[in-house]
């Protein structure tokens, strides 16, 4: 088990090696400038409209479901016995459960310029705790735009940050989100919509 | 800043007990490609190249790709494991640096790199990491913790 499962790995490793190149030339950059940008006026328009506001009852079994699709074993997420005799007093959604709950469209449709995208990072706030029972509204807005040149050309940088306000009207946590895209072609499902 | 209601419940991990340089406990995951389709319906995330072979393979991948946010929830793990149900995650912050793949072991690491108190409440700073069968880390983040101190509990 032990051998064959070094074998297995020592495979995928070179498949890694690869493509971490194939990806960092992706993100390499040789300038960050260029004449022709695709960073119209009609996108900077976005830069700090709000979305529409989607609502979510959070439901315990929609938690629990999240939380064994991640594998994360914590009884702060499923066993409500357990929860109750916590510092939480119950159910409780796990820190990044936020993904879930997708926010609204923008009044206008975004222009994307490219057809591939990647998801850079998240950096995630938290202020209060989501509780089963809660009701969170979503709103997201995007903060930046910025775009970067490499070996796949162009690149859409895009800052956008995402606010949760629960019931009590308390912001329980803000999720800032950068996404990048970049490429020609057919696009990749749900490109616009990040 | 959330505040613990510490009459219910005794704290697994103080403050007082947390130094700099101080590792987390390793939270080990091995992901297959089922886990990918459980976590796009559960997030929602159905972008293709997650559980599509032809379209991961199309992107120049062997095979489909992890989905960051995924990444992201086992750092939130690791994270939430070591401080237990009295501490408190305030701050989750990762960056996707490169791509990680189903069958492989993904190993989430941190480390404590900062301690101070403010208005009674103490607060530990984590480098966090997810580390791969390479060991390089693929993606790499920072956390910022509460914890109960002693003297606030008595």
């Amino acid at each position: 088990m032990a051998s064959q499962m070094g074998c297995k790995q020592a495979d995928a490793t070179r498949w890694g090696e690869r493509l971490r190149n194939n990806w960092r030339n992706i993100l390499m950059t040789t300038s960050e400038t260029s004449n022709d940008t695709v960073i119209t006026d009609e996108l900077k328009s976005f830069i700090g409209l709000d979305s529409r506001s989607a609502t979510y009852d959070i439901e315990r079994h929609a938690v629990e479901r999240f939380a064994c699709a991640i594998g994360d074993p914590n009884p702060l997420y499923s066993d409500q016995n357990a929860a109750r005799s916590s510092s939480y007093g119950g159910l409780i959604a796990p820190p990044t459960f936020f993904r879930s709950l997708l926010p609204g469209g923008y009044s206008k449709s975004f222009p994307e310029p490219f057809a591939h995208i990647l998801d850079g990072g998240s950096k995630y706030r938290y202020h209060e705790p989501v509780r089963v029972g809660d009701q969170i509204t979503v709103v997201r807005k995007i903060t930046d735009l910025f775009e970067k040149h490499g070996r796949m050309g162009a690149m859409l940088f895009k800052v956008t940050e995402i606010s949760y306000t629960n019931q009590h009207d308390q912001l329980v946590a803000t999720q800032a989100t950068t996404t990048i895209t970049y490429g020609t072609g057919e696009k990749d499902s749900g490109v616009g919509d990040h | 800043m959330a505040t613990i209601n510490s009459g219910i419940e005794t704290p697994t991990l103080w403050f007082e007990d947390v130094a700099i340089g101080d590792e987390l406990p390793e939270v080990e995951k091995t992901p297959d490609t089922r886990q990918l389709v459980m976590y796009a319906g559960a997030s929602q995330d159905f972008v293709a190249i997650h559980y599509d072979h032809k379209v991961a393979a199309e992107a120049g991948h062997p095979k489909v790709i992890i989905h960051g946010a995924l990444k992201s929830a086992w750092l939130g793990e690791l994270v939430t494991s070591w401080i237990g149900s009295t501490g408190r995650l305030l701050e989750l912050d990762v960056s996707y640096r490169a791509i990680d793949f189903p069958d492989d072991i993904a190993t989430c690491v941190g480390k404590v790199t900062d301690t101070r108190t403010e208005d009674g409440v103490g607060l530990v700073e984590l480098e966090i990491g997810l580390r791969n069968p390479d060991d390089l880390i693929t993606t790499p983040g920072r956390a910022l913790v509460s914890l109960p101190t002693k003297t606030a509990f008595s």
